[in-house]
């Protein structure tokens, strides 16, 4: 079955340094460098990582915000990657973005009802008369009030804002939502809310989601498969349950042992692993195996030699030359 | 009502009222109805608005025209008589020296020349500034390298200088590619430098907030619909600078009434007969030994016009941005 969504070997280069007219930037950061990724119709695939590891990159990537440095992106088996002008704005009902602060995406001036219906006016697809109707059906999936289509986002809590962003990515019927850590700005209350909801309209509209997140509990509640990312690189995909029962790759443990347990005496399996220092600047990552630096395995083919991810039997990929394997 | 229900009718909205929400400008405006200083700025402004527009209307009625030459009100030394300038029922705030032209009917029309000149230079300038700064804060790059280039070096001229010695050469220029000679030659002329070294502050402010607004989602979102350029920049961005550009439009106009003046002191402006407070004014020197009304006369006039317009400026800019405190901007 094709996938939905794939992405193979996506990278994004940013300039760094000088951006003054006359003199050339001195070097990049890789922000995102060598993704490949699959989601099918339906599912979820959850992406984590460290704050600056690129995820969200990747996700304005794959919504083609910002053009990919290399790389292609393939949207039902098509490949997207290099298309523009009508043919974009055709390719932008498919996929859609919920963002991350509730707060910043919706614009200020403008009703919650014509916040929803802009994508509808964009794209055309909904006829002038038949709009209020179908921003009210939208207000009422995403459990909102549809009488408040009147009001303006100041009037709004951060959870309702957020499922004001959810109806408006819903409006244009989108087979995949990028969804760049749609509770991290929430309460912890509502957060269970919001995923819930997304659950319910996964199961009702069949819609897939890139789900990122740095909260892996979060992840693990809606994830199908999950890829752990690290310095704007894969370092472990599989399906979530085979990657959270036994993580092989020691960042990917690492992150495991620092969700919280609701029982710490008797709950933890593994100790916690405290990772010491920071991660690398990605202008100049690490040779060899990025993780390295931070890594209590490190050897020295780990400085000369880059991991290649490799398929650890069931299921799932991870990239290290001394992964965990089940004994 | 009873108490027991009052937690209920605060939850729930009243069923047969629709829900209407208050917008932003909505909530502003109310604010700016509170702040009484501000609203008594407004009518202030709005008084003199009216003067201005129907300043040949009140003249002819209350017999106050500002080009008769009145030699009843004046002694043989060319000076009013009578007390406070030749102050009486004739002439409720004198006449000027040497002429006997009455000075209230060459306030009102003066009015006129101050506040247009105010009014069309900010329409200008902020109309200038604003479509530069957004070009500069969207495009970025070199557009946007040359347009703050500009502007410093705008900022850096010695703008006064410039405006005095460019005054005769340009205004013959206007005339000679078809403005209408005369004072509409000299009135264009002080519009256009007002322009060219008005724009800038505008475009800075504007330069500033679109750079901003650009990076908040919202944007970002438009364009995952594939919203265009148009779009972005009528539809997400200028809904949200359309309260600073009136702030500050508000606060630049007087600053544009008191530049008139100073030209029209210094010469450059309009000609006798024709009044403007700036050319009173400069007129009066003339006279403050003899005539100090003469002087004071436009001078608190003028100071009133500016001060009102300053408030109601405050106001609004409290009103739009609450949080804001009066340092910036």
């Amino acid at each position: 079955m094709t996938p939905i969504l794939e992405v193979r070997d996506v990278k994004k280069y940013f300039p760094s340094g000088s951006s003054r007219v006359l003199q050339r930037p001195t070097g990049q950061v890789k922000a995102v460098d060598g993704v490949s990724l699959s989601l099918q119709k339906g599912k979820t695939l959850g992406v984590v990582g460290e704050s600056g590891c690129g995820k969200s990159t990747l996700a304005r990537v794959l919504t083609r915000l910002i053009e990919p440095s290399s790389g292609s992106i393939f949207l039902e088996g098509e490949d997207v990657t290099r298309i523009s002008g009508s043919e974009l704005r055709r390719m932008r009902r498919d996929i859609q973005i919920i963002f991350q602060d509730p707060y910043s995406s919706l614009n200020p001036r403008h009703s919650v009802g014509e916040i929803i219906a802009t994508p509808l006016r964009i794209q055309k697809t909904v006829a002038k008369s038949e709009e209020v109707g179908r921003v009210k059906e939208l207000m009422h999936l995403v459990g909102l009030n549809p009488e408040h289509f009147n009001r303006y986002p100041h009037e709004f809590s951060g959870g309702q804002r957020q499922r004001v962003g959810i109806a408006r990515s819903l409006a244009l019927n989108p087979k995949v939502i990028v969804a760049d850590e749609p509770v991290s700005a929430l309460d912890v209350s509502i957060q269970s809310q919001i995923l819930n909801l997304m659950q319910d309209l996964q199961t009702k509209l069949q819609v897939a989601f890139v789900f990122i997140a740095h909260d892996l509990s979060v992840v693990r509640h809606i994830a199908d498969d999950v890829a752990v990312m690290y310095l704007g690189k894969i370092v472990e995909l599989g399906p979530a349950n085979i990657v959270y029962g036994h993580p092989t790759h020691p960042y990917t443990k690492a992150l495991m042992s620092a969700v919280p347990v609701a029982n710490p005496v008797s709950g933890r399996k593994i100790g916690r692993i405290v990772l010491t220092g920071d991660v690398p600047s990605p202008i100049d990552p690490p040779s060899g195996c990025r993780f390295r630096t931070r890594c209590w395995k490190a050897q020295d083919i780990c400085a000369s030699n880059e991991p290649e991810l490799l398929d650890r039997g069931d299921g799932r990929v991870s990239a290290c030359h001394f992964p965990e394997l089940e004994a | 009502m009873t108490v027991s229900n009052t937690s209920d009718s605060e939850a729930m909205p009243v069923a047969d009222t629709a829900i209407v929400g208050l917008s932003p400008s909505r909530l502003a405006l109310a604010r700016f109805r509170r702040d009484k200083v501000a609203v008594i700025a407004f009518f202030v402004v709005c008084f003199f608005v009216f003067i201005a527009i129907f300043a040949p209307v009140l003249t002819s009625v209350f017999n106050l025209s500002p080009y008769a030459l009145d030699r009843q009100a004046l002694n043989d030394y060319g000076n009013p008589i009578g007390y406070f300038g030749g102050i009486s029922w004739n002439h409720p705030l004198g006449v000027e020296p040497g002429t006997g032209r009455d000075i209230l009917g060459r306030l009102m029309y003066g009015a006129r020349v101050s506040l247009l000149i105010g009014f069309i230079g900010t329409i200008v300038t902020t109309g200038v500034g604003l479509v530069l700064g957004m070009v500069s804060g969207l495009r970025r790059g070199l557009l946007d390298s040359v347009i703050t280039r500009v502007a410093d070096l705008t900022l850096a001229f010695p703008s006064l200088l410039l405006i005095i010695a460019l005054n005769r050469p340009l205004t013959q220029r206007l005339e000679s590619i078809g403005v209408p000679k005369g004072n509409f030659a000299r009135m264009t002329y002080i519009i256009l430098v007002l322009t060219v070294f008005g724009w800038v502050y505008m475009a800075r402010l504007i330069r500033g907030q679109v750079l901003s607004l650009r990076e908040r989602e919202f944007v970002e979102a438009a364009r995952s619909f594939g919203a265009s350029n148009t779009h972005i920049v009528f539809k997400e961005l200028l809904p949200n600078l359309w309260a600073q550009v009136i702030v500050f439009a508000t606060l630049s106009l007087p600053g544009y009434v008191a530049v008139e003046a100073s030209l029209s002191f210094l010469g450059i402006g309009l000609m006798a007969p024709a009044a403007s407070w700036g050319t009173m004014l400069g007129d009066s020197v003339r006279y403050y030994r003899a005539d100090p009304t003469y002087l004071l006369i436009p001078g608190v006039t003028l100071m009133i016009l500016v001060m009102a317009f300053n408030l109601m400026g405050d106001g609004l800019r409290d009103a739009v941005d609450p949080k804001s405190d009066r340092q910036q901007l």
